[in-house]
């Protein structure tokens, strides 16, 4: 176990400075980070004048290996529109982003998972078309559109939401819902055939024989040995709710961590770019080996050597 | 002796594959989810190659006499423009039907693009072992670890947006799938008699891949690449959404959706119907997708 936790977690730090080397690696991918940091009608001494200043006119190795000393420590250099450092204001805008994924997770936790269930215990009939109809759309319709459609619908014709913005839990139902409906369609498929791969096997007879009431046979034995599978992707979608909120968030002007970045991509200040996708990768990471870890807890037949 | 052996070995899984695959595009023709799926594939496709026959008029004419028209059927509407017009007077329709050419371009190109270099490093990763192996892994582990949007933003912003630039920031983050799914499938049949005997009859690397791993591969790489077309033209999209994705000049659904969105209480038209077309031919891939799965590869359901 141990050698396991060691050897896993030594594969999320690498992931991270992969991360690392690919955001360096993209800031120079046409030769002259200092020609795209600049705002486009900067004159050719003002871009001269900021190449020397960011030290983009020492050797590519020594630039490297002062942003990876740099990087080592969260610092991400200082952000090129606000007098702040970079990673300190993607860090700020945290919270928001997190009150939004978590909501949106709660919503693919408890709309997929139980639509799932029913759609496989009830095939074939309205309930599970219904289902069916709803996943086909969320994992087929734009985020974006989604989110403007709710807009259309609930804020502009019924005027039951707020468009934008953040506040009380008014404020937060529509971007959750918009992030979440991918997550959870996703999700009710996922369960819906685990589901109905267990319902055939022989314990689930056994279990109906004994006498046991229907809603014990298909939740303490048919979810509970469906049930891996689907905490995996649920851990898995908690991470892309964090990671993914960037267009959720730029069509609510929700102020989390993914309007930052699109933000400081149009105001071209690569720091916070930079800060930004490190961080959610970061937190990806850790997810993803929290996750794995967990797969112990729930199925004692894992062992890891 | 031992061009005869790898001769009929070849023979073997190539008359395996005939017989199997018109089996299953049989298969495919029964269902009528899929049938549904490949009718509406058709559909964008053929309004993507003959939009200038398809719609005549310019897809950019501005006409600003006739500014945010509602659809033909509601009161105001006129029938020269059955879905409306935006806010500079641009018919819906036509944008629509012009608009199917970024989005097949980009979800083909993003295909050919990620397909190509995730079924290679996944064939390699799974038939030579070793350290290939583990340097795939370790780049796949990167690129798993990426926020995928975050990605594609980021490489937009810094070569400037356009169309071939969002094709390749796509197509650079979409590989990594396929080497999931070729490496496990490539890690079983490099065990399986006919490649050993190919390996026997001495038969080199790039012959064993070519010939043997890849034909065996192809049904899985097939149905992932339909999924990735999928989320390509999402992608792309949302590029085109944020303004990082092709020029204004070029009609695309997701610039279309981008626009619409500053009218969305005077005039719900111009963001209703553009993604009504995203949703709907992304459903249609994902149908035929869901179908292809089940009719070549019905243990990966």
């Amino acid at each position: 176990m141990t050698a396991y936790l060691g050897r896993r977690a030594f594969g999320a730090l690498w992931a991270v400075i992969g991360v690392a080397i690919v955001v360096f690696v993209i800031l120079h991918i046409t030769g002259d980070p200092a020609a795209v940091m600049m705002p486009p009608e900067s004159t050719q001494a003002e871009i001269d004048a900021f190449r020397h200043a960011q030290g983009f006119d020492r050797p590519l190795i020594v630039q490297f290996a002062s942003f990876a000393a740099s990087a080592a420590h969260g610092d991400m250099g200082s952000s090129l529109r606000h007098q702040e450092p970079a990673m300190g204001l993607a860090i700020q805008r945290l919270p928001a982003t997190i009150e939004l994924a978590g909501c949106a997770f709660l919503i693919v936790a408890l709309v997929g998972v139980p639509a799932g269930v029913l759609s496989a215990l009830r095939p074939r009939t309205w309930i599970d078309y219904t289902a069916r109809v709803i996943a086909l759309i969320g994992q087929s319709a734009p985020t974006y559109w989604i989110g403007l459609m709710l807009i259309l619908l609930f804020a502009v014709r019924l005027g039951w939401f707020p468009a934008s913005g953040i506040g009380d839990w008014r404020n937060l139902a529509l971007p959750a819902a918009t992030l979440g409906f991918f997550s959870t369609a996703k999700i009710m498929r996922l369960t819906r055939s685990a589901m109905l791969e267990v319902l055939d096997a022989d314990f689930m007879r056994t279990a109906r024989a004994k006498g046991l009431t229907a809603v014990r046979v298909s939740l303490g034995h048919g979810l509970r040995n469906a049930w891996l599978p689907i905490v995996t992707q649920l851990g898995v979608e908690l991470g892309t709710l964090l990671s993914g909120a960037i267009i959720t968030e730029t069509v609510f002007a929700w102020p989390g961590v993914g309007r930052l970045a699109v933000q400081a991509v149009f105001e071209r200040d690569f720091p916070v770019v930079e800060s930004v996708v490190l961080l959610t990768a970061t937190i990806f990471v850790v997810l993803n080996l929290v996750v794995d870890l967990l797969y112990a807890v729930l199925d004692p037949r894992i062992r890891y050597a | 002796m031992a061009t005869a052996i790898a001769g009929v070995a070849a023979a073997d899984g190539d008359v395996e594959g005939v017989t199997s695959r018109t089996a299953s595009l049989r298969k495919l023709a029964r269902d009528p989810a899929a049938v549904i799926g490949a009718v509406i594939v058709v559909i964008v496709v053929v309004c993507a190659v003959f939009a200038p026959l398809i719609a005549h008029a310019d897809p950019n004419a501005q006409d600003l006499t006739s500014t945010l028209l509602p659809p033909a059927w509601i009161a105001g509407g006129v029938h020269a423009h059955p879905l409306g017009t935006d806010n500079l007077g641009r018919d819906v329709l036509t944008r629509i039907i012009w608009g199917a050419r970024v989005s097949a371009i980009v979800g083909i190109s993003v295909v050919l693009i990620g397909g190509t270099i995730g079924v290679t490093a996944g064939l390699l990763a799974g038939y030579r072992r070793g350290w290939v192996d583990a340097v795939i892994a370790r780049i796949t582990d990167v690129q798993l670890a990426f926020p995928l949007v975050l990605l594609a933003v980021a490489i937009v912003a810094v070569v400037g947006p356009g169309l071939w630039t969002v094709i390749a920031a796509i197509g650079l983050t979409s590989w990594v799938q396929y080497v999931r799914v070729v490496r496990a499938e490539t890690l079983s049949l490099r065990e399986r008699e006919f490649v050993l005997a190919a390996q026997a009859a001495g038969a080199t690397t790039p012959r064993v891949i070519g010939r043997h791993l890849l034909p065996n591969v192809a049904s899985a790489a097939i149905v992932l690449g339909t999924f990735e077309i999928a989320r390509a033209i999402v992608l792309e999209s949302s590029l085109s959404f944020l303004g990082l994705g092709v020029p204004p000049t070029t009609p695309s659904w997701g610039g279309m959706l981008a626009d619409g969105r500053q009218y969305l209480d005077t005039a719900w038209w111009t963001a209703l119907f553009p993604g009504l077309a995203i949703m709907i031919a992304v459903m249609g891939v994902n149908l035929l997708g869901d179908g292809l799965r089940d009719a070549l590869d019905p243990a990966s359901r």
